[in-house]
């Protein structure tokens, strides 16, 4: 028995595992969008500070963010925001099980709804900037 | 189409060499063959010293996984005409340790798979004359899909944080363990929450979610794990809140 296990060979697992397929890869990407979601968390936290600090504290706000630098990191990190919510909301029917009237409510439905009350929300909200 | 296709396939022979080497070997390519039945033709015909496993050619035994072209899959379920025209690169399932060739060591997974008692638990055993426990169709319904796992080890071949850290209870494991859980006639839901709700349980999942895609049986380990990780917060806030209503 132990010849056996002396004899085992173990595989390791290479460092760039998570490029040896594309879902790796996109699981990596997601866990990665953590990062851009706490930075959106602080950064409106700054924003709401500067506006309870008075006018000249939120124009210093917003002279700061007009910076390219600040600028270039807003964009990536709303596009990995915006990957965080799809995939988030995609994937909610595998980790919900939610019943209507004792029936399970089918997955895809599921999945709808939530992109139905992003958008109602999402319309609210520029409603209340815009309108 | 031609009628031959190359089949690389991982050779380990630990008395002879110290890591896994490649052997090249042509095997007829038929529209009916899967790459278990080139392997067949190999061990048969060209190579008596080749080792792997396999049983019922069905999809049921669940034992002939391996790895083609990199994927997780049941070599008697994949066929060969849809790698032509080839080669089709065979190997043993990634994250197991390797005896020989295509086999691995699966003794990990079986003291996982007891440690989450896969079996009917009761209180208290109704005797004989009370009858069977009733289940109606839906309740069957809530677990039936986790009962169809095969052991086919797939799943922990295709998660990364098995790979990465085998003291994961892993996929399969997770899936039977809920398989009881969510049975009405069950009753042992709090002896597998000490085994489930630790860090190497369902904690330790991240959500890759390609236990599920590369799963033959449509079983969903990925959405048991997420579905208990709920259950287990759920529990573990109850005993925090209200201690003295736990048992």
């Amino acid at each position: 028995m132990t010849d056996f296990l002396a004899r085992l060979y173990k595989p390791k697992v290479p460092l760039l595992w998570w490029l040896s397929k594309p879902s790796y890869t996109a699981f990596v990407l997601r866990e990665l969008s953590s990062l851009f979601v706490a930075w959106f968390v602080a950064y409106l936290l700054l924003l709401a500070l500067a506006v309870g600090a008075g006018e000249a504290e939120y124009r210093r706000f917003l002279d700061l963010s007009a910076n390219p630098f600040l600028i270039a990191l807003n964009v990536v990190s709303f596009a990995f925001v915006l990957y965080h919510a799809v995939t988030f909301i995609n994937l909610t029917p595998q980790a919900m099980v939610v019943r209507l009237r004792g029936r399970r409510v089918p997955g895809p439905l599921l999945t709808a709804s939530i992109y139905v009350a992003w958008l109602v929300v999402s319309a609210f909200l520029a409603w209340l900037v815009v309108g | 189409m031609p009628d031959q296709i190359k089949l690389r396939v991982a050779r380990y022979r630990p008395e002879v060499e110290d890591k896994p080497t490649f052997n090249e070997y042509d095997v007829p390519l038929r529209k009916d063959w899967s790459v278990l039945d080139g392997l067949n033709h190999i061990k048969d015909e060209l190579d008596g010293t080749l080792s792997y496993r396999w049983s019922c050619r069905m999809g049921i035994c669940g034992s002939c996984g391996a790895s083609v072209n990199g994927r997780p899959k049941l070599l008697c379920a994949t066929f060969l005409t849809d790698y032509a025209p080839g080669p089709v690169r065979i190997e043993p399932l990634a994250n197991f340790p390797i005896i020989r060739d295509l086999v691995v060591e699966l003794t990990d997974f079986m003291h996982k798979l007891s440690a989450v008692k896969p079996w009917l638990i009761r209180e208290e055993e109704q005797s004989v004359d009370e009858g069977e426990y009733l289940q109606t169709p839906e309740e069957l319904a809530d677990y039936k899909q986790f009962s169809m796992c095969i052991n086919c080890m797939l799943c922990y071949s295709a998660c990364p944080v098995y790979g990465l850290d085998t003291k994961f209870v892993g996929p399969a494991a997770i899936a039977l363990a809920q398989r009881y859980n969510l049975d009405s006639r069950d009753e042992g839901a709090g002896e597998r929450l000490t085994i489930l709700n630790q860090p190497e349980g369902v904690w330790d999942c991240t959500f890759v979610g390609e236990c599920s895609r590369a799963c033959p049986k449509g079983v969903d380990p990925a959405g048991a794990i997420q579905r208990y990780k709920v259950t287990a917060a759920t529990a573990s806030l109850k005993s925090l809140l209200l201690p003295w209503g736990q048992q």
